[in-house]
């Protein structure tokens, strides 16, 4: 992204932030499977599929644009 | 349904788990680790006051869009679709879109070229210190309201949706982007805004997704909203526009198009400093002319978050919302709607993620206001009256301090937020007020060479001066509305759109009056600020796919494309 502070480029914060909420959120997810929230359509387990696609696209981001990476 | 009601009878909208708690506090420690380590990059004032202008369009762009998805638009903007229907959509696309595309292509060649670090900037190589100063102050004063808005809105939904107390809501945001802000400047600020566009995105992203599934698809939806408020159209975006008396809005097609298209979309995507400011980081001018296209399509999409949230919210939620001025306790208002619906649907990990999203949303509104704030006073104020020659460290340290100082004043504004019918139109009040009239200033410096020095300062003024006259005499005799919408049936958006729309008309026809009587500027002093003198640079380009006109036309065939599915 910048060419002449060689900052790391914000995907990388943004693949952070999701590979660890992505994680956090899925397991939490399985967590509760045997006893979901009190919300409506818990019983789609919506935290374990949203967690795990944050946390597809979380290490994807961090892969990509690790610092380093030319 | 029931479980979601289950939620709503403590005295808080939800109940944060350790979870959630979690996921907050790792992202105030990411949003200050990322600003401490900018920190050492933010060292001449082009990098602390527009990011050493080294960002590539798609960070640009995000920023851009994302400067205006801030949590009180969110939250405002969903309760308006809970109050008007999808006609809250129009702010999305006719408000929007074409007005960036207009950006990209027409007047962001001239404010590149110029080299201009601000909008005021541009006014004072155009028109000079007059119109410059003018439009600086009153931007300087817009901001630091604004940011002081989003604080207090900040607090209130903390306080309403998590029970947490007003004043720590108020103290945490503002350390906490005070230090970053403070620290990195734009690189912070911009850094910060694509973090929350992400964090909206797969916070919010659930509510239409899981509300769909529960309706039934849009025809479910539909039927459900018929259903409970029956003779009521809250799904046709034009349709119910061609009287006053067919829509909750209580808005002609006139108003929308003139005065939300042309007056203050054009106004607000075009020379709002904090969104432009976004685009001036641009590493080159194709960049800066694809940011803002970039930005038009996530726009589009944005009502897919914000919008149809609302909607939803009229076909699920077992009780109506209420106006804020008419809440009896045990009831909520229609800006809610979007804590509720996140109620309805999200457990513990994903309520962390939505709250989260609201809480970056807030901050990152907060952080915009404040480093355009401190841009337009040390570039537009300060150093032009107050301290011309000092060196270049001085005014980075002076942006430092602005950002400091913007932020208290910004709390002491905060209180100054009062009885307003919804968040937006406060919003909108302010925009008609500033930032109307100032798009007829700019967009007639930059496309007829004639006009004068002083034909834009007095235009300028002409116009501020006749949209805070209008909406003082609106508000204070209801009799005035009629005169001035047509119509009295003409809800406060709909207000706020005919006072642009006279205040851009009355800039316009002072600037063309007074141009005619006064002497112009010669051709010579104008090279690079006026469209017929300037020899804007063609970059040769591949294939089609890298032109940003070809990208351009897409956007507006995608924005027609939604009016029609809509219509």
């Amino acid at each position: 992204m910048t060419e002449k502070h060689h900052i790391i480029p914000v995907w990388f914060f943004v693949g952070v932030l999701f590979l660890i909420y992505g994680i956090i959120i899925f397991f939490s997810g399985l967590a509760e499977w045997s006893h979901p929230p009190a919300t409506v359509l818990a019983e789609l387990h919506a935290p374990v599929w949203w967690g795990a696609l944050l946390t597809v696209l979380g290490a994807g981001y961090c892969w990509l644009f690790r610092p380093g990476r030319t | 349904m029931m479980p979601a009601l289950a939620l709503l009878v403590t005295d808080r909208l939800v109940q944060l788990s350790a979870v959630d708690i979690a996921i907050v506090v790792i992202y105030f420690a990411l949003v200050l680790g990322i600003g401490f380590y900018l920190k050492r990059f933010a060292k001449t004032s082009e990098d602390f006051f527009l990011a050493g202008r080294e960002m590539t369009a798609w960070v640009a762009g995000l920023a851009f869009v994302s400067a205006n998805l801030g949590s009180l638009e969110l939250l405002g903007w969903a309760g308006n679709a809970y109050q008007y229907g999808i006609m809250a959509a129009h702010w999305y696309w006719i408000g929007a879109i074409p007005a960036m595309v207009f950006l990209g292509i027409v007047m962001m060649p001239f404010y590149y070229i110029s080299r201009t670090h601000s909008v005021p900037g541009y006014l004072k190589l155009r028109y000079g210190p007059e119109a410059s100063g003018l439009s600086a102050i009153t931007f300087a004063f817009m901001t630091i309201l604004m940011s002081g808005v989003n604080m207090y809105a900040m607090a209130v939904v903390m306080e309403v949706v998590l029970g947490w107390n007003l004043h720590f809501s108020i103290i945490v945001s503002s350390l906490t982007v005070g230090v970053y802000v403070a620290a990195g400047g734009l690189f912070s600020a911009i850094f910060n805004e694509v973090l929350q566009f992400f964090l909206i995105w797969f916070g919010a992203l659930l509510i239409p997704i899981l509300g769909l599934i529960e309706t039934g698809g849009w025809s479910g939806m539909v039927a459900r909203i018929h259903q409970n408020f029956p003779g009521q159209d809250f799904t046709h975006l034009w349709g119910p526009m061609n009287h006053a008396a067919n829509n909750p809005m209580g808005v002609q097609w006139v108003a929308i198009v003139f005065g939300l298209g042309a007056s203050v979309s054009m106004g607000y995507w075009t020379t709002d400093f904090l969104v432009v400011q976004r685009v001036l980081s641009a590493k080159d001018v194709r960049s800066a002319k694809l940011a803002p296209i970039i930005g038009s399509f996530f726009k589009m999409a944005v009502p897919l978050i914000v919008i149809l949230p609302g909607l939803l919210g009229r076909a699920v939620l077992p009780f109506h919302l209420m106006p804020a001025n008419q809440v009896q306790p045990g009831q909520f208002k229609y800006d809610d709607v979007l804590p509720l619906m996140l109620a309805r649907y999200c457990g513990p990990g994903l309520m962390g993620l939505g709250i989260t999203a609201l809480v970056a949303g807030f901050m990152a509104g907060m952080a915009g206001n404040v480093s355009a704030f401190a841009t337009v006073w040390t570039y537009d104020i300060y150093r032009p009256y107050l301290r011309k020659d000092a060196p270049d460290e001085h005014y980075v340290s002076m942006g430092r301090w602005c950002t400091i100082i913007g932020l208290i004043i910004s709390i002491g504004t905060a209180y100054l937020v009062t009885r307003s019918k919804s968040m937006m139109d406060y919003v909108q009040a302010l925009f008609g007020f500033f930032i109307a009239p100032l798009f007829g200033t700019v967009v007639m410096g930059m496309l007829w060479k004639r006009v004068t020095r002083m034909a834009g300062f007095l235009g300028l003024l002409a116009g501020v001066v006749s949209s805070v006259t209008i909406f003082i005499m609106m508000k204070l005799d209801p009799h005035w509305v009629s005169v001035f919408c047509f119509s009295p049936l003409a809800q406060p958006l709909a207000q706020a759109m005919w006072q642009a729309l006279w205040s851009t008309l009355t800039c316009v026809v002072v600037t063309v009056l007074v141009t005619l009587i006064t002497q112009p500027r010669p051709d010579a002093e104008l090279v690079g600020l006026v469209y017929s003198l300037t020899d804007v640079p063609h970059e040769d380009y591949t294939n089609v796919l890298h032109r940003p006109v070809f990208w351009a036309v897409v956007s507006l065939v995608l924005f027609a494309i939604l009016q029609i599915i809509f219509w």
